[in-house]
């Protein structure tokens, strides 16, 4: 008899003792394996992402902002951030008072930046999120359906994929054709020109998870569409998707400032594009006003390029074909 | 034969996008809002009978797809409408304003392009060596940066700080020989040019690193190195011609990208080109001049893809050749 | 005779995150002139790695030690201008061409020209003119020089990878899994080319494939990996016919001659994986998988190439020539 292969023996779900007269497995059981079997692939990639110095260094940085956001409300002195409460010198460089200085309203610019932390992050991860959503829709839908539907999905995909993003975005913040409240109405011009990229990588991995035995297999057993989609399609399709994902966020928050900077930005409230446009508009440049203009790009910088560096982490371990022979 | 057909196919598709786009733009500017000669004359004071002329003149009256044809035609005709700041045509406004977005758009693109791609193959070809990880940090740095940011610091540090460049307009006022005005035009272009080089050169390098690193792995690369073929010619003549060819198209792929760039940065620099145009119509909600610079970039860039499918075709024996 | 090829003591080891592998663990093999020595083993077995450290391809910081011997020269001690000079010229290789090995943006006569005017053979005119012979020495008219690859099929590449590697009359020609990826008829063919061709020019040959059964119709003598060692080497015909080690009878087994009246009704393989090289079991690396594994020895003792008959040996207890050990049963 031909032994086992070792790794095989070792899986704890295969040699798990079976004890006599245990019924059929109940569905939950096949789920729990599942679980069990995703958790030891994540803490697999946790492993080697740890390894990763640069994705530990996003990683950290991503952290700090994110923190930073959640406790702005306790740590910035609220009135110091609106025009018509602030009380500091106007215009005056960094002093030990307003490190980072204040503006033409006398704000503290710090904690501007600290605040806008707030709707610079949530514009950056609900977009995200919504573009992940749509993308990973039509590209499963493209992906899975085939035939007439795939081309016209991936013709709406490729189109959305070349236009000239701040135009079309500029079209739809300024028309607001479903007149959305105009935080949501940015959030959503930001996912409706970002999902494109995500439509066609998931599209491009369904196409082959489709072909796998074990999906004609249950097909074969009588699965219906919805089954087949979210137990076996959408398991394989996301690991492919979490780099882009992840990047994606950096992206959102580059539009954010982009569209904040033409002056489309969140109204009544502090972002970092905000404060870079407020900036600019009172003539930062030629008075020099550094200390205004300089700390919400920075902070940009470091938000985007924590992302890229987990991004790029992620990918190395999810993308073999990136590693080197 | 094959060439031709893959060159009807994709005019087809392209004007199939175009199409798309007119549609796009008839609904949001013409069905969507509730009020289209409202959002249209935005601002200014009509008396009833006016509406009535100008839904007329529009077209407003008529059934939809009568309408949808009327645009198509008029469109077609370049007659954009007239905007509302300035009252004049809209393809007229556009027109003056191309030659500065042109030469700021190509110049930046040539410069991010060769520098990204050079970049992208000394780091990519020595993976992990010095110069690959510092310069994939920097085109990481760059990448995320704000466009309009990065030219705010520049302005302060070459133009206020140091006084080298104009940090406004296209030109300084006043009469000059043909070399001066040339000699003035290149100085008021540096900075934009160098903000959008350094703006989008980042993204060039890490798309042509990682598909050289991906190409560095094939077969073929093996054999060309097992034939005793020094090392640089094995780059240079089996590796970079190969990963050359997913950048290419990308590159192409990002030149809407590159536009919304170069909006941003002529914003900054008081560049007197289409984002200028278009920062003015946003502020003042001129929509005849959103519409129009939203159709006619969505033109070039669809023209520009056309462009990149053809020029891909010559390139890749395996399109050219079946 | 000559040696053509002596690798002496030779052991490569990949350099990987988890540490080092070692994936070819001291191998002796000599390769005489106008002789064809075939290697076989499963995959990951180590037969692949001997063919591209034989022309130092393998990945950077792999180690290599040992001695690699090409027409008396040591290719580990030469100084990267002459190891370019010998690459292909001294020795050329046959790879697997059916899917990637040619660049799929050139034409496949300028990839061929390429070699012959980089190692200074020809001029650019000259070589064209020789690439056109070739072609037309591996059955593919000489009008396939303006081809792109992609114009061509799976066996007509392979014609392709062979031309190429008789483009600069090199002293060995190493085949690595030539045959593989083709379908049956055109493997068929282009083993008979290969055989052809060396009979006519006297080609040195080392020919690496898992499949015995083509390697005994093509190779004067056999050696026989597992585990990155050689365990068994002889005259091909003995080897294959009457092997003495236990893991050569199932790897011919594993591939039946048909016809042959030894393997009717017997359709027979090997169970198990090979063992992991970071983690190679004691003793004899093959024991676990073992058919005739003798308790108490073979996970003890890891045996030497003893030899096992006229001209050949095995690094099995159960060879001939096998010294007395203590806990075998007599």
């Amino acid at each position: 008899m031909s032994k086992m292969p070792e790794r095989l023996m070792s899986d704890p779900e295969l040699s798990a003792p079976v004890t006599d007269g245990q019924a059929l497995p109940v569905p939950d059981s096949a789920r729990k394996i599942a679980w069990a079997r995703r958790r030891r692939s994540m803490s697999g990639y946790w492993k080697t992402f740890r390894k990763s110095r640069q994705g530990m260094v996003g990683l950290v940085i991503l952290g700090f902002f994110v923190l930073l956001a959640l406790t702005a409300p306790y740590i910035v002195n609220l009135p110091e951030i609106y025009p018509a409460t602030a009380t500091g010198p106007i215009l005056h460089p960094p002093s030990l008072q307003y490190p980072l200085g204040t503006d033409t309203f006398g704000r503290s610019v710090l904690g501007m930046v600290v605040f806008g932390s707030r709707i610079s992050l949530l514009i950056g991860f609900t977009a995200t999120v919504g573009a992940m959503l749509i993308g990973s829709s039509m590209g499963i839908a493209a992906g899975y359906y085939g035939g007439r539907i795939d081309t016209i999905l991936s013709a709406i995909t490729n189109w959305f994929l070349v236009l000239p993003w701040i135009v079309l975005a500029i079209v739809i913040a300024t028309v607001n054709p479903f007149h959305l409240p105009q935080l949501g109405n940015l959030i959503l011009v930001i996912a409706i020109t970002s999902w494109a990229g995500t439509a066609r990588l998931v599209r491009a991995q369904t196409l082959s998870v489709k072909e796998r035995t074990y999906v004609e297999r249950s097909r074969a057993l009588g699965s219906g569409n919805w089954h087949l989609v979210t137990r076996h399609i959408l398991p394989n399709v996301m690991p492919v998707i979490y780099a882009n994902t992840v990047l994606m966020v950096a992206i959102a928050i580059l539009s954010e400032a982009a569209l904040s900077f033409l002056g489309l930005g969140p109204q009544n409230t502090v972002s970092w594009g905000v404060i870079l446009e407020e900036s600019y508009s009172a003539g930062s440049l030629t008075a020099g006003y550094w200390w205004w203009f300089l700390p919400p790009g920075i902070a940009i910088v470091l938000v985007a390029l924590s992302v890229t560096l987990c991004g790029y982490a992620l990918d190395e371990i999810l993308n073999p074909r990136l590693r080197e022979r | 034969m094959g060439a031709r057909r893959y060159f009807f196919k994709k005019t087809a598709y392209a004007l199939l996008t175009l199409l798309f786009v007119l549609t796009f733009n008839f609904v949001m500017f013409r069905v969507l809002p509730s009020d289209p000669v409202a959002q249209l004359t935005r601002s200014q004071k009509l008396s009833r009978d006016d509406v009535a002329e100008l839904r007329h003149n529009l077209g407003l009256d008529q059934p939809l797809p009568t309408q949808y044809v009327t645009y198509l035609k008029q469109t077609a005709a370049l007659n954009l409408g007239r905007s509302i700041l300035s009252g004049r045509d809209v393809w007229g406004e556009i027109k003056a304003r191309l030659p500065a977005t042109i030469a700021l758009l190509s110049l930046g693109t040539l410069f991010a392009t060769l520098l990204g791609i050079w970049v992208g193959i000394k780091g990519g070809w020595k993976r992990g060596s010095t110069f690959d990880t510092s310069s994939l940090f920097t085109s990481q740095v760059f990448w995320s940066m704000s466009e309009a940011w990065l030219g705010m610091v520049l302005i302060v540090v070459f133009g206020s700080i140091l006084g080298w460049f104009p940090t406004g307009q296209w030109q300084t006022p006043g009469d000059a020989t043909a070399i001066q005005r040339l000699a003035d035009w290149a100085n008021h272009l540096f900075l934009p040019v160098l903000t959008l080089t350094l703006g989008y050169f980042g993204e060039y390098a890490i798309i042509m690193r990682s598909s050289l690193i991906e190409v560095k792995n094939d077969d073929f690369v093996l054999t060309a190195r097992a034939k005793g073929i020094p090392d640089r010619e094995v780059r240079k003549r089996h590796a970079v011609p190969n990963a050359f060819l997913p950048t290419f198209t990308l590159i192409f792929l990002s030149f809407g990208f590159v536009l919304g760039g170069a909006i941003l940065i002529e914003v900054v620099f008081s560049w007197p080109g289409i984002g200028q145009l278009e920062y003015d119509a946003i502020n003042n909600l001129d929509y005849p001049l959103i519409q129009g610079i939203f159709l006619l970039s969505s033109a070039a860039v669809i023209f520009f893809n056309l462009v990149a499918d053809v020029l891909y075709s010559y390139m890749d024996p395996r399109i050219r050749e079946s | 005779m000559s040696n053509v090829l002596e690798l002496r003591d030779l052991r490569v080891t990949y350099h990987t995150q988890g540490g080092g592998v070692p994936a070819v663990r001291g191998v002796d093999l000599t390769v005489g002139t106008g002789e064809v020595v075939g290697l076989a083993g499963e995959s990951g077995c180590g037969k692949s790695t001997i063919a591209a450290a034989i022309l130092r391809l393998l990945p950077a910081g792999t180690k290599t030690e040992g001695e690699i011997l090409l027409n008396g020269e040591d290719v580990l001690k030469m100084s990267a201008a002459k190891l370019r000079a010998v690459r292909w010229a001294g020795a050329s290789i046959i790879f697997q061409g059916a899917m990637h090995s040619l660049n799929p943006v050139r034409r496949v006569g300028e990839q061929i020209a390429e070699a012959i005017i980089v190692h200074g053979q020809a001029n650019e005119r000259e070589a064209k003119v020789r690439v056109g012979a070739l072609l037309e020495q591996v059955g593919l008219p000489s009008r396939r020089i303006d081809d792109y690859p992609h114009e061509l099929s799976g066996g007509q590449k392979q014609r392709v990878m062979i031309a190429m590697a008789l483009a600069c009359n090199p002293s060995l020609v190493i085949a690595d899994e030539p045959t593989t990826a083709l379908d049956v008829m055109v493997q068929a063919q282009v083993l008979k080319l290969l055989k052809e061709l060396q009979r006519d020019l006297g080609l040195s040959m080392v020919f690496i494939t898992h499949d015995l059964s083509v390697l005994v119709e093509v190779s004067d003598r056999l050696a026989i990996m597992y585990a990155g060692k050689i365990i068994e080497d002889g005259p091909a015909e003995l080897v294959f016919h009457s092997a003495t080690h236990p893991y050569t009878k199932a790897l011919a087994a594993a591939f039946p001659e048909i016809g042959d009246m030894r393997f009717r009704g017997k359709p027979s393989g090997l169970g198990g994986d090979p063992p992991d090289p970071q983690n190679v079991p004691p003793g004899c690396p093959f024991h676990p998988r073992c058919a005739e594994v003798v308790e108490g020895v073979c996970d003890r003792i890891e045996p030497a190439l003893w030899v096992s008959g006229a001209n050949s040996h095995a690094a099995c207890v159960h060879a001939s020539g096998a010294p007395a050990l203590e806990g075998m049963p007599r």
